[in-house]
């Protein structure tokens, strides 16, 4: 007995259970495909930055629906998911870097985004915390900060309160597209039906779309991550050098989170987001040169995250061009929990008015049928090409 | 070939000794500034404590590793304070005096020991609470009493062989709780037999303790422990239901052992559920093989105590001899096989005699601190498991409560956050999973951090 709904998502991350919600919430039917837990993927272990300064160009229109929604979460899930708007201060080591830092504030209020310049005065008296090798900065005040581990589950809850079935533990094995829509198997041997299909299966959904024969050059990966014990708050904003060697925030109860590049290859296979340890030792020495007042805090865990990355570093979303009624969204590039809501809003507008508002041409994924150009985001946050070990 | 032994216990000392023997130049890295480990530990230098006449019967087993290490020390590249953190193929990352560095090998044998298992109990946080292994380490090592008064409570042999040290070192003895019933230790007599001498001397211990007026109690309940800036009194329920208030200004918890095993797992061993002692345990071979050039010893392998390390160090080094080409005596190999077994036996006993409370760690209150570096409650994780975890499993609660999350790494809220999940969710004990091991394995701070290169 196959069970028949509209839309089926496959991938029980931000991005699906989003979708799931805004889809429930017009009363359409919906089920979650996850193979194991909501948010246990990429969506569960991210870094947390809502960052908004410095991003790619054409994604400001998605970056800040995305970010309005992320503001109002208490008001439409019932659950804060520890958001807090910290403000973002992106950091330059010399004239170059300060320069792109100048570019990107350009950027950045083009899109009516406050950006306040500060020089190293500036900040030796907002942030004198700061080593003294940042000799400028830029301050995003809307910017914040959420707690991944929380956001997920707390998203995928309020969409079953609207309706939504979310169903954990369960692979999609089979695809087929049938009269005018879809049919799924799944690992326990159960089938479904839908006329809407969302494949939103992060690392995994690469895979999905070349069933499809569309093919995209996806490979997993990930930053890698540490935390340290907790030691006394003094770090407000989420703090990043341009050269992403360090990301990091302080949470209120005293851990300091640190990502930084350069990222490194994960397995989707084995289900496994191995850090090197040298690139802990290399993101230690990072952070203690940013913040020196963090040289004696211990690290006490490391980790990363099983991401899909493409060459150009920007995300597919949108439909498929090879059969009616299949959306992609993945290949987040590391930036997709910031976008992850307003990917779920727009999704959902496509399916069920047959546009969305928001511009996203630029995410089509019909650009990988020819040869996409290498981005020089790409090129600086991988050791060489991809091959990151 | 070059040979890293990790850890200078009774295991890792004679894995050392047994390479150089067989003209190897180990490396020994022991995170310790003198060799020994924790039962043979050694204290510091000028330190008056008659180590002697704490070792007991011991005494010449100690006094024979300590004197042989010495003379062999020529023939080992012997780290003192170095601590190993990560590993990655074939090479080690370590730490030593606040910085770090990297080292390769071809073989490695991790004897890395092991740690007490713990039930919290409510007020388990308080300062004057230890875990045995501490209270004993700040005796052998700074020769430090935890308390004046001091109370052993849990479950395991070393309760009474602790007690009876802290004794001769001048603690008043509050009393010792051991929450197994007598009738255990009856059961288990079959077991013991494997190791008559190990048997006698636990009960012997006993019975001195009480010769000397001190209350023996077994098949207690513990219930709290009450005090605010410092321990003041043990809550216990005797096995009718009575309640025991316990003046006492220290009290040192365990309920035996469990294997460190991190080091094991980041090397690349695999992991089988052990029924009898409740607890996942690397896999090896009957020589301590436990994977490509791996191999484990000690109680870091299989909790035998400080016989079956030694045996098992030996045996090990022998195992990656003969790997790697060299001759040995297959006599040797089979006579130590044998004692190892025996030991291993006898250790399965001790854990039916002394038995890990479960039940009594499944059913903590919900006020209990289990993760005190994160300070996670029984209730947090019973509350997690409410909002649908299917199927319940640790490394999920982990993410969801951050039980396991911090400085420790789950190394002392582990045991009893698996009993809690499986009795909450009522699944097998087994099918709940294990905490997975991530480096660093022990904190390190930013300022230690040098490329290696
Ligand atoms: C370590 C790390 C740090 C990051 N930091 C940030 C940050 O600070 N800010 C930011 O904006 N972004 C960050 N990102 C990126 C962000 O986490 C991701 O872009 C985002 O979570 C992607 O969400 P998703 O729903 O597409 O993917 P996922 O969360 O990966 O969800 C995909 C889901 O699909 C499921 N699935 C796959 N195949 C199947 C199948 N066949 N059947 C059923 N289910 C299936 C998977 O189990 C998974 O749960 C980071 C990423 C990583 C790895």
């Amino acid at each position: 007995m196959s069970t028949t709904v509209e839309t089926i998502i496959i991938g029980g991350g931000l991005v699906g259970v989003w979708t799931a919600y805004f889809l429930a919430k017009r009363g359409r039917s919906v089920i979650v495909l996850e193979k194991e837990s909501v948010g246990a993927q990429s969506s569960g272990v991210n870094f947390g930055n809502l960052r908004l300064q410095g991003r790619y160009p054409d994604q400001y229109p998605l970056s800040l629906r995305s970010q309005d929604l992320w503001e109002r979460l208490p008001e439409l899930i019932g659950d804060a998911c520890e958001y807090d708007r910290t403000g973002h201060l992106y950091c330059a080591f010399n004239e170059a870097e300060a320069e792109k830092l100048a570019h990107y504030a350009k950027v950045s209020r083009a899109n009516g985004i406050a950006i306040e310049d500060l020089d190293r005065s500036d900040l030796d008296k907002r942030f004198p915390y700061m080593g003294g090798k940042v000799i400028a900065a830029t301050f995003s005040e809307r910017d914040a900060v959420a707690n991944p581990r929380l956001a997920t589950p707390a998203t995928s809850r309020a969409a079953q309160a609207l309706g939504a079935t979310i169903i954990e533990n369960c692979r999609v094995t089979g695809i087929e597209a049938r009269n005018r829509g879809f049919e799924l198997r799944v690992d326990d041997g159960r089938t479904f039906s839908c006329t809407h299909l969302v494949n939103s299966a992060g690392a995994w959904a690469a895979d999905i779309a070349a069933r499809f024969g569309e093919t995209v050059p996806a490979f997993a990966a990930g930053p890698p991550q540490f935390v340290t014990e907790p030691v006394p708050y003094f770090i407000g904003p989420s703090i990043q050098t341009i050269d992403g060697s360090v990301i990091a925030r302080q949470i209120p109860r005293g851990n300091v989170i640190l990502a930084g590049y350069p990222r490194t290859a994960s397995d989707p296979v084995a289900n496994r987001a191995p850090v090197p340890p040298h690139k802990t030792l290399a993101g230690m020495t990072a952070l203690a040169r940013v913040i020196p007042a963090l040289a004696h805090a211990s690290v006490i865990r490391v980790w990363s995250g099983i991401e899909a990355y493409l060459p150009d570093m920007i995300p597919i979303i949108g439909p498929s061009h090879a059969i009616p009624g299949l959306f992609h969204a993945f290949g987040f590039c590391g930036h997709g929990y910031q976008i992850g809501p307003g990917v779920g809003l727009c999704l959902s507008e496509w399916i069920c008015d047959g546009h969305t508002p928001t511009p996203l041409a630029a995410f089509c994924i019909a650009r990988f049928k020819s040869e996409v150009a290498v981005s020089e985001k790409f090129k600086a946050e991988f050791d060489s090409g991809g091959q990151s070990r | 070939m070059k040979a890293i032994v990790v850890g200078g216990g009774p295991a890792g000392l004679r894995a050392a000794m047994t390479l150089a023997q067989h003209g190897l130049e180990p490396v020994l890295l022991d995170e310790a500034a003198r060799p020994g480990g924790q039962g043979y530990r050694s204290p510091a230098p000028g330190i008056a404590l008659d180590i002697a006449a704490l070792m007991g019967s011991q005494k010449a087993k100690y006094e024979r590793l300590h004197r042989q290490f010495e003379a062999a020390r020529d023939t080992i590249d012997y780290r003192e304070r170095t601590s190993v953190w990560a590993i990655d193929g074939h090479t080690l990352f370590i730490e030593r005096n606040g910085h770090t560095n990297v080292l390769t090998f071809d073989s490695l044998i991790v004897a890395s020991g092991a740690t007490d298992r713990i039930v919290p109990l409510p007020g388990w946080t308080v300062p004057g609470v230890f875990s045995l292994g501490g209270a004993q380490i700040a005796l052998k090592d700074q020769g430090a009493l935890i308390g004046r008064r001091v109370a052993f409570l849990g479950s395991s042999p070393l309760l009474a062989l602790a007690a009876k040290q802290y004794q001769a070192t001048g603690a008043t003895v509050a009393g010792v709780f051991d929450t197994a019933p007598f009738y255990a230790k009856i059961r288990a007599v079959p077991h013991l037999l494997h190791a008559p001498h190990t048997a006698l001397r636990g009960l012997s211990y006993l019975a001195q303790l009480r010769m000397s007026g001190v209350p023996l109690h077994f098949g207690i309940e513990p219930v709290r422990i009450e005090g605010c800036d410092r321990v003041e009194t043990l809550v216990l329920r005797d096995r009718t239901g009575r309640e025991m208030h316990i003046d006492c200004d220290a009290v040192a918890l365990g309920y035996g052992l469990k294997p460190e095993t991190q080091l094991a797992e980041l090397a690349g061993a695999s992991f089988a559920f052990d029924k009898s002692f409740r607890m996942w345990l690397p896999v090896i071979d009957a020589d301590g093989r436990a994977g490509p050039d791996l191999y484990l010893a000690g109680d870091g392998a299989a909790i035998g105590g400080a016989d079956a390390a030694e045996a098992s160090g030996t045996l090990a080094a022998l195992a990656l001899l003969a790997d790697t080409g060299h001759t040995v005596a297959q006599s040797q190999i089979d006579r130590l096989r044998a004692s190892i077994k025996r030991l291993r036996r006898f250790q399965r006993g001790l854990a039916t005699a002394f038995a890990w409370p479960h039940r009594d760690a499944g059913a903590l209150p919900g006020e209990t601190i289990v993760c005190r570096c994160e300070n996670v409650s029984a209730g947090d994780i019973r509350a997690a498991l409410g909002v649908g975890l299917i199927p319940p499993e640790l490394n999920r609660v982990k993410a969801i409560t951050r039980c396991g999350m911090g400085r420790c790494q789950g190394r002392m809220c582990g045991p009893a956050l698996q009993e809690i999940v499986a009795a909450q969710s009522g699944a097998p004990v087994a099918t709940v999973g294990r905490l997975r091991t991530q480096a660093p394995i022990k904190p390190i701070a930013l300022s230690a951090a040098e490329m290696p290169r």
